[in-house]
């Protein structure tokens, strides 16, 4: 929804923010440049994995080694994360009272670490089948790829409960807005990656 | 922080939560729909590979339009990084992937 007036990537708090929306404008900016050059390495360990689809050097490949329901349920995981932290700044945005912002950040946060228990839960059952780093080429690209995106999502609740930590200590002031409205970037971005994730490495490898 | 912040504050409110809900109705359908034609096998594998590529292209464009809010209707830096980035990402990704497979090919190593 970037109508005129927009001035930063995210959703804009407009001036009725006063200071607070005019502080935005330069680390917004900052910020999005950082995930850009993220979304460049991204690519390259995505390259790096194309490159190594055939090196499974005898060992297991996408079909005996993935889950396609549980890849479903982190994707609508991740999915849902993404529209309860929209909601989160739909609340910071039009004022609706801390403990709501709070709410919707915690659920934010919960499905996270669910999604990280999934993700976990599929490493261990490939783990189980033999398939670790060391077993192949293929496989020491996979576990370079999809764990990197895990530990964004891991660094992104960390980040998140550390904003939740300042809203009890200062209040929802000029920090904690432009963190909340940078984090909202990172997670929107990450639920990009896994998009990208999910349909190269998930539905690619089981066609 | 209850006042509302501005007159029409509550109507654009509720643009900008049905913006979000439609979004994330436009991201499962883009979602859904993969993960059935893989899980059923409903089209051939080249066919099947097409169609994964290009709803999972909508799909980014989804997120980028209704989480990210960045759209065409106004030129900002925000975007033209975002092309810039996909430019980059192109040459890069596509160039390894192309020497990568030649050098295979010419190895024999497929």
């Amino acid at each position: 929804m970037s109508r005129p007036g927009a001035k930063y990537p995210g959703l804009n708090l407009t001036s009725a923010h006063g200071v607070d929306d005019a502080e935005a404008e330069n680390l917004m900016f900052g910020f999005w440049v950082f995930l850009m050059s993220d979304a460049i390495l991204f690519g390259m360990v995505f390259a790096s994995y194309a490159t190594s689809l055939n090196s499974t050097a005898g060992g297991p490949g996408p079909h005996q080694l993935f889950d396609i329901n549980s890849a479903f349920i982190e994707t609508v995981l991740l999915l849902a994360s993404s529209t309860t932290f929209g909601m989160a700044s739909l609340a910071l945005k039009y004022k609706r009272g801390t403990l709501r912002l709070i709410a919707w950040l915690t659920a934010t946060v919960l499905l996270g670490v669910v999604f990280l228990g999934f993700e976990l839960h599929d490493f261990s059952a490939m783990l189980a089948k033999g398939g670790g780093p060391g077993r192949s080429g293929y496989l020491s690209a996979f576990f370079g790829l999809v764990p990197l995106h895990g530990l964004h999502v891991l660094g992104g609740c960390i980040w998140l409960l550390c904003l939740v930590g300042q809203i009890a200590r200062y209040g929802v002031d000029t920090a904690v807005k432009i963190g909340i409205m940078r984090l909202a970037l990172f997670w929107h971005f990450l639920d990009i990656v896994w998009v990208a994730i999910f349909s190269v490495v998930y539905l690619g490898g089981l066609t | 922080m209850n006042e509302p912040i501005h007159p029409d504050a509550a109507q654009d409110e509720r643009r900008e939560l049905h913006s979000y809900r439609n979004g994330a109705g436009f991201a499962l359908v883009l979602t859904l729909v993969p993960f059935a034609l893989v899980h059923w096998h409903a089209i051939s594998r080249p066919n099947l590979l097409i169609a994964i590529s290009a709803f999972a292209l909508v799909q980014i464009c989804v997120h980028f339009r209704f989480f990210l809010h960045i759209s065409f209707s106004h030129q900002r830096e925000d975007l033209q990084l975002i092309l810039f980035s996909a430019l980059l990402l192109g040459i890069m990704v596509a160039g390894t992937v192309w020497i990568m497979a030649s050098l295979a090919q010419r190895m024999s190593m497929t």
